[in-house]
């Protein structure tokens, strides 16, 4: 089990704890299957070359499931997820390592509810931030 | 390609709704998203420890509802383009996706505009996407982009 962080324990600007992805060309085509996307640019190089492309690459989806595992990480059993929003700005291909990580930029109390707002973004080796976001997650409280 | 991708007529369509369709959630394909995905989180995997957990059940994981099939109303656009990418998403949270619910999906065409990429134009198409349960509980919605080149 993950570590439990509660809204008081976490500052704005404090980093989200990082999480290390390896996606290989068996994730790639694990991941067509199991989310049904066959476009043939995720695991067929050929195809993926006649459209311009070096190689095949890491489906943009599968991206925001990193990213989504790097949030539900950080919100622990008692927190929450409540909003995910993912750009993609460039491509990246397997065989690369892709670092999950991200930033606390905001917290509040809203309608009761403790807020905390993280930056998020995967980054390769190169130090290549080719896909970001943002995430909003309901932490507990520590009791009175 | 000529170079109006987005037409009047094709504007036309945004507020567009689809056919909205149902998808049934199987445990185990909720397992095989988390593993494809190579999230070990034991709420998305594991049905004892789940139990033990905040639901007393598996719960998807955020993008799970990826896996319940194209939306349909893109193959209807027409654009005239061959390649497609994905620009992003948004989703929203509301309540959890669980083995055994049965899933509402309705897709909307939110916005579609034209571009002009590194490629030459492109068409921007914004899709959002409710997903609700057989209680007519509201569990996710989710705003997509897609680049039509």
């Amino acid at each position: 089990m993950q570590q439990q962080f509660y809204y008081e324990d976490v500052e704005v600007g404090a980093e989200v704890p990082p999480v290390e992805k390896d996606p290989t060309t068996q994730q790639l085509v694990k991941y067509a299957g199991a989310s049904g996307d066959f476009y043939q640019i995720h695991y067929d190089k050929d195809y993926a070359q006649a459209n311009g492309l070096a190689g095949v690459i890491i489906h943009g989806a599968l991206k925001n499931a990193f990213l989504g595992q790097l949030a539900t990480d950080f919100a622990g059993e008692h927190g929450r997820l409540r909003k995910l929003s993912v750009q993609y700005r460039g491509m990246d291909q397997p065989g690369e390592k892709l670092i999950a990580k991200g930033r606390v930029s905001r917290k509040a109390v809203e309608g009761g509810e403790h807020i905390v707002e993280c930056e998020i973004w995967l980054e390769n080796t190169k130090g290549d931030k080719n896909t970001t976001g943002t995430a909003v997650i309901v932490l507990p409280a520590r009791p009175g | 390609m000529s170079d109006k991708l987005v037409t009047e007529q094709t504007k036309k369509l945004i507020g567009l709704e689809s056919e909205p369709f149902m998808v049934e959630v199987e445990r185990g394909a909720i397992r095989r998203f988390a593993e494809a995905i190579g999230d070990p989180n034991p709420v998305f995997n594991d049905e004892r420890a789940a139990r033990k957990a905040r639901f007393g059940t598996m719960v998807a994981p955020p993008t799970f509802c990826r896996s319940f099939g194209a939306v349909p109303m893109l193959r209807e656009l027409n654009l005239g383009t061959h390649r497609v990418l994905d620009g992003g998403s948004e989703w929203e949270y509301f309540e959890p996706i669980r083995p055994g619910d049965r899933i509402t999906v309705v897709s909307r065409l939110a916005d579609i505009r034209e571009t002009k990429g590194r490629l030459g134009p492109m068409a921007l198409v914004v899709v959002e996407t409710s997903y609700t349960n057989q209680f007519g509980e509201l569990c996710v919605t989710q705003r997509s982009t897609s680049i039509h080149y």
